[in-house]
């Protein structure tokens, strides 16, 4: 275990050592820039620490996966930033990468191979999963048994890549009340910012799609609405605000929760 | 009188097989004026795909009361098909009912088997109709789906109800007249359910019982090889494509986009000019999709394997919320489009240039960009369907060949170039979340 839990190990520095780290954790634009996400990117590299796992990120050497801009239509950039990505990390010779970010996951697991980034990838839900399964981490309910949490799906970690049961079961430690929303797992709806979305206005319509997706989870009562990637956090968390529930209704990231749980954080 | 029927039967029946036969060899070519995919690999998954989607209709079952009914309707029109061997048969020799002596009680089952599931597929067609015109579903009621779409569901739902009719009438007429001992009527055994509705006939002559049998007879077989005519100009074409369209199946992952090798090469060698570029197995003639001639063949497939059930659209985010884009309405247009240019071919003889395109003239811009790339309508569509893999073509056509973006798109794009991430940061300040965690 590392005595202080904020250590960040750089990449490049391990590499100039000649240490190799048992994971390459992908911070993602969203985990390095944006101040909600943030916290999550913190509260992991906490867990990360308090377990013992001997990681790295790439720091400022890092760059967008390329995600919006491959889903917005813009394949050069796409390629450039991927490429850049994938050579570097060869490189360094990873071969195994933690994200907390589905979309970072989904396009460097599913696409990055086509050109010749091939890496095991885990989302940091699955990585958790495994923590608990060789009870390398050990957390209990705490302040949250008995509270009711619902889970929205992330459209990347869920349809796009079959992960429903990793956030669940590592929802499932804090012996608190996992509540289904009525359009869940496969059948789950979308927050709104995939495809780019996330960076302009939605087009003309009825009613904004994080609204109608917060609805749907202000319906179980929840106390806390799980999240599982950086930008649904987002999404839900303007969502409960918009609705005016934020005293009530929390949103927070499964690496929170756990962190939180395991007193790492606040 | 006799052989005038039987040659007139033999020449509407080959007619009508091939007038069907030729139509859907337009069709096949329509599909491959598409771009080439290589989709015949994992033969031994293929077969599984296509018994459990096509044959065994799993997604169907999400909705499990349509499922059922539908489920009738297809398994009657299967078995009622395999009866059609024998109407040709009888219909070109003159005799009546040829194989019943032969097969004694396997021909009792088996007719009284087709009696029982046209009586049920009766009963899913009144219930699918009441749900189309009485209830009026929202799935049903939408705007893509007004004017032909609605009319051709309901004149199919309307046809399968005269042909099971047909099948039950005749059945029952034919059951009284062996009841009278009418010579040419060999005996059928207990027919399941003509054994109680020939009442209806009970007290005819037996001449007019003729004219009914014959009459439902002819309206039966007359009814499907109309069907058969029918279907290329309809939604119903899915009973036939729901399976090569299962077959051919995309086995990469969902979440994956495609890749595309040519500017992967180009951006390669930029990046260093040393590198050996990758052998590219076709190059487009644009990036992305302009018309239905820039998707790839297997988009065009399942254009034309689209039962325009709605249940994409109806777990669609963006429709949802009320914004213009309908995966369905993606597909009906690539359809549309396809089969206009398929006429455009007819007429020239190669493709001529009619100044319209899928992009712009049938599919808006507003509609690509609402798209979140969820996956809800790929995941959702119960014959192995891709309504997203059209959209993200159509959007790379926009951005890459028409430098259609939006103003904040454009600086997203600018931002990746510049800074490596959507928003305006300074890269050097990318790990400075680690002195605030
Ligand atoms: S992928 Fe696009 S078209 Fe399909 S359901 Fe999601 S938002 Fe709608
Ligand atoms: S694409 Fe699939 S789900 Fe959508 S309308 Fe067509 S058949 Fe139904």
């Amino acid at each position: 275990m590392q005595e202080n839990l904020n250590t960040v190990p750089v990449m490049a520095e391990l590499f100039a050592q000649g240490e190799t780290p048992e994971v390459l954790f992908w911070v993602g634009c969203a985990g390095s820039f944006d101040d909600r996400a943030k916290k999550i990117t913190g509260a992991l590299v906490k867990i990360l620490n308090a377990t013992g796992v001997k990681f790295a990120v790439l720091g400022t050497e890092e760059s967008c996966t390329g995600d919006p801009a491959r889903r917005a239509g813009n394949e050069f950039l796409f390629q450039m930033l991927a490429q850049n990505n994938i050579a570097l990390m060869n490189g360094y010779g990873i071969r195994k990468i933690v994200t907390a970010c589905p979309h970072c996951f989904n396009i460097i697991k599913n696409e990055y191979p086509a050109l010749g980034g091939n890496y095991e990838v885990l989302h940091h839900t699955t990585f958790l999963q495994q923590l608990i399964d060789a009870g390398r981490l050990k957390v209990d309910g705490g302040s949250f048994a008995g509270k009711r949490i619902t889970y929205h799906d992330s459209c990347y970690l869920g349809r796009a890549n079959d992960i429903y049961e990793a956030p669940r079961v590592v929802l499932q430690v804090l012996d608190a009340e996992l509540a289904e929303m009525k359009s869940c797992k496969s059948k789950g709806l979308c927050c709104g910012a995939g495809g780019a979305q996330m960076f302009k206005e939605a087009e003309h319509g009825n009613k904004e799609i994080n609204i109608e997706r917060t609805e749907q989870a202000l319906e179980v009562q929840p106390d806390i609405i799980a999240s599982a990637c950086p930008f649904c956090n987002t999404m839900m968390t303007d969502g409960v605000k918009m609705k005016e529930k934020e005293a009530d209704v929390k949103v927070y990231d499964v690496a929170e929760l756990i962190a939180m749980a395991g007193g790492l954080i606040a | 009188m006799g052989i005038v029927l039987q040659v007139l039967f033999a020449l509407i029946f080959l007619a009508s097989l091939g007038l069907a036969g030729m139509k859907l060899w337009r069709i096949r070519r329509n599909i491959f004026l598409g771009t080439p995919e290589s989709l015949n690999d994992r033969k031994a998954d293929r077969w599984k795909h296509m018994t459990l989607f096509a044959l065994g209709q799993k997604k169907m079952f999400s909705k499990p009361l349509p499922a059922i009914l539908h489920g009738f309707i297809y398994v009657s029109f299967v078995i009622v098909n395999v009866e059609l061997i024998e109407i040709a048969v009888d219909g070109i020799t003159g005799h009546h009912r040829t194989f019943a002596p032969y097969l004694g009680g396997f021909y009792t089952f088996m007719i009284s088997l087709i009696e029982v599931l046209s009586a049920l597929a009766l009963l899913a067609a009144i219930v699918f109709l009441a749900r189309r015109n009485v209830l009026k579903i929202k799935r049903f009621t939408q705007p893509e789906l007004k004017g032909w779409p609605f009319k051709d569901a309901n004149l199919i739902l309307i046809m399968e109800l005269i042909l099971v009719t047909a099948i039950l009438t005749m059945n029952a007429a034919d059951f009284q007249l062996q009841q009278l001992g009418a010579a040419h009527y060999p005996d059928t055994g207990k027919l399941f359910v003509a054994q109680y509705t020939s009442a209806v006939f009970s007290g005819m002559e037996m001449h007019q019982l003729e004219i009914v049998e014959r009459s439902a007879w002819w309206l039966h077989i007359l009814g499907i090889l109309f069907f058969l005519n029918y279907l290329p100009y309809s939604k119903h074409l899915h009973i036939i494509l729901a399976f090569p369209n299962a077959w051919y199946v995309r086995f990469t992952s969902p979440g994956a986009i495609q890749n595309m090798p040519v500017i992967a090469n180009e951006v390669k060698t930029m990046l260093d000019p040393s590198a050996t570029p990758e052998p590219v197995a076709f190059t487009p003639k644009t990036f992305g999709a302009k018309d239905v001639t820039d998707l790839s063949w297997k988009s065009l497939l399942d254009a034309y394997s689209c039962t325009e059930c709605g249940r994409c659209t109806a777990s669609c985010p963006a429709n949802i919320t009320g914004k213009q884009l309908s995966p369905r309405k993606i597909m009906m247009d690539t359809r549309d489009r396809l089969e206009e240019v398929g006429r455009n071919l007819d007429k020239h003889g190669s493709v001529q240039d009619d100044g319209k395109s899928l992009l712009g003239d049938y599919i808006s811009i507003e509609e690509i960009r609402a798209c979140t790339t969820c996956n809800a309508c790929v995941d959702a569509c119960p014959v192995s369907i891709n309504p997203l893999n059209i959209i993200l073509e159509l959007r790379r056509y926009a951005i890459m060949e028409q430098s259609n973006a939006p103003q904040e798109w454009n600086m997203m794009f600018n931002n990746m170039e510049n800074n490596q991430a959507p928003w305006q940061f300074n890269p050097a300040d990318r790990l400075n979340w680690k002195n605030e965690i």
